[in-house]
């Protein structure tokens, strides 16, 4: 992944700036030019709450080259609090803690090694709350 | 418009097929479908294939096929929709003939999956890859997720889900062309390793080579050729989000729902008029989602229906009678044709020990990705 790519992401994957519709209030994360709800082409730039629960979960056994020393790892579908969803690896925690509708935190971590020269990539991670 | 005939189909058996190249697969498959047919020309030619890029480093693939196979100069062009690039090079042939603008039609569909890049790498691809894959999800991630969705809202349980591999490993050992051709039993599905919970290997399609290959023309010019008539009925296509987390019910996939409705309508045909489908099985939840989706079950009962053996062979609605994409193999953008070419040879009468009696109407149903794209077709034979 290049650096513009990477850079481009930045304010998603680091403050979870999403975009709310200013018609119809969907908040679309990460944010488009177009409402899939209702069509409008202007939305206001919000960040997300970093708080949420887990709707459905796995933990990966068998990963791509990229993430193959990581494994097992968790990873689930977030709604965080204002209603977004998202992809998210959940952390710091045994696979059996983990159950549907857990809540959970965003936090910045490291996310991936990318390439032979092995540059950190940064983004939000999942870890249960309490 | 016109109506539309499939009238000739070949495919190379599935399998690790290490001796043989993307343009050997394909040449081959698509010589079959025209010795099959019994044409002596090709107006155009359209091939799915997922990703020919990063799994054989080799882009440009429609000029490079038609050249291999004979036919430098018709138009060729390849059609990418993910997994269900093959279902998508079918429908774009069946448009070329309805419209009038070629009569004699190639959809293929070729994977060369085993040149040893990083598969699972390249298939997540067909996710989100800013928004999914970058997190580490893999595709039996993404359907491990919906399988727990599924468990959790419907009480659908990991006996329901092997039950599906052990089926379409049954029917798998009666096709001459499958990958895999040994039965298998629910122990050993739960038994096997894990892969992205609750999904074990025995619950994934697995890796193949391959390719699959039709003739589609007029059913004026199929009654001439003297070949049975399977009229294509219907031909339809949607899309939805390719994020699975993006999606309002993640036990769902609206895709195929769309595109169900829309090919019963142009068929003017119900769920209830099959008699035999093919489902796109790239994980065994796909098959029990997809089957609600098409209306051939109650939401959230396909789990049940599957364990009382009623889409077996012999059941009420036999499902995969080829061993869907489980034990069949799966070479990605192969394998929306070979589905197409499982339903003729049924409908037919020539899929010899898998044999459906008395098949008449059979659909196809080809997805790409966790749901982003699904292509179906209805195929009749006229009696």
């Amino acid at each position: 992944m290049i650096v513009p790519r990477y850079t481009r992401e930045i304010p998603q994957r680091y403050r979870l700036e999403a975009g709310r519709c200013k018609k119809c209030g969907y908040l679309a994360f990460p944010p488009r030019q177009v409402c899939p709800e209702c069509g409008h082409r202007e939305f206001d730039t919000v960040p997300l709450k970093p708080e949420g629960k887990i709707l459905t979960f796995t933990v990966v056994h068998v990963a791509a080259d990229a993430f193959s020393t990581q494994t097992p790892f968790a990873v689930g579908i977030i709604e965080t609090d204002d209603g977004a969803r998202l992809t998210a690896q959940i952390v710091d925690c045994k696979p059996e803690d983990l159950a549907i509708g857990k809540r959970v935190q965003l936090m910045l971590r490291c996310i991936q090694k990318e390439g032979k020269a092995g540059i950190l990539q940064y983004g939000y991670k999942a870890v249960l709350a309490e | 418009m016109r109506e539309v005939a499939i009238v000739g189909v070949g495919m190379t058996p599935f399998g690790e097929l290490w001796n043989k190249s993307l343009r050997d697969l394909f040449v081959e498959a698509a010589l079959e479908a025209i010795d099959d047919a019994g044409v002596d020309r090709i107006d155009s030619l359209y091939v799915g294939s997922m990703s020919p890029g990063l799994f054989v480093a080799q882009e440009h693939i429609g000029s490079l096929l038609a050249d291999y196979l004979g036919m430098a100069g018709i138009p060729a062009t390849r059609v990418e929709s993910a997994c269900a690039s093959g279902g998508a090079a079918v429908r774009m042939a069946v448009l070329d003939v309805m419209s009038g603008a070629s009569d004699i039609v190639l959809a293929g569909g070729v994977e060369k999956m085993t040149d040893g890049v990083d598969t699972t790498f390249a298939l997540a691809t067909a996710a989100d890859q800013e928004y999914e894959a970058f997190h580490g999800i893999t595709f039996p991630g993404l359907y491990a997720m919906i399988a727990r969705a599924h468990m959790e809202k419907y009480g659908t349980t990991r006996e329901h889900l092997a039950d599906v591999a052990v089926k379409n490993h049954e029917h798998g050992a009666l096709n001459p062309k499958a990958q895999y051709r040994n039965r298998i039993t629910r122990e050993q599905v739960l038994q096997s390793t894990m892969v992205a919970d609750p999904l074990r290997l025995l619950d994934c399609s697995p890796i193949t080579d391959g390719a699959a290959a039709v003739i589609v023309t007029t059913v004026e010019l199929a009654k001439k050729l003297g070949k049975p008539v399977v009229k294509v009925k219907a031909s339809a296509q949607a899309t939805d989000a390719i994020a699975l987390h993006a999606r309002k019910d993640l036990t769902r996939i609206p895709a195929v729902e769309k595109a169900a409705q829309k090919a019963y309508k142009q068929a003017g045909i119900g769920p209830e008029d099959l008699n035999l489908v093919e489902v796109h099985d790239c994980f065994t939840i796909a098959e029990l989602v997809v089957m609600e989706e098409l209306g051939l079950v109650e939401r959230g009962k396909a789990g049940e229906a599957v364990s009382s053996g009623m889409t077996r062979l012999g059941g009420k609605l036999p499902i995969n009678t080829s061993g869907g994409l489980k034990a069949k193999g799966h070479p990605v953008g192969a394998t929306g044709v070979a589905q197409v070419i499982e339903v003729v040879l049924q409908l037919r009468g020539e899929a010899g020990e898998r044999q459906v009696s008395g098949a008449r109407l059979g659909m196809t149903q080809n997805m790409g990705g966790s749901g982003g794209s699904c292509v179906i077709h209805i195929l009749e034979v006229e009696s």
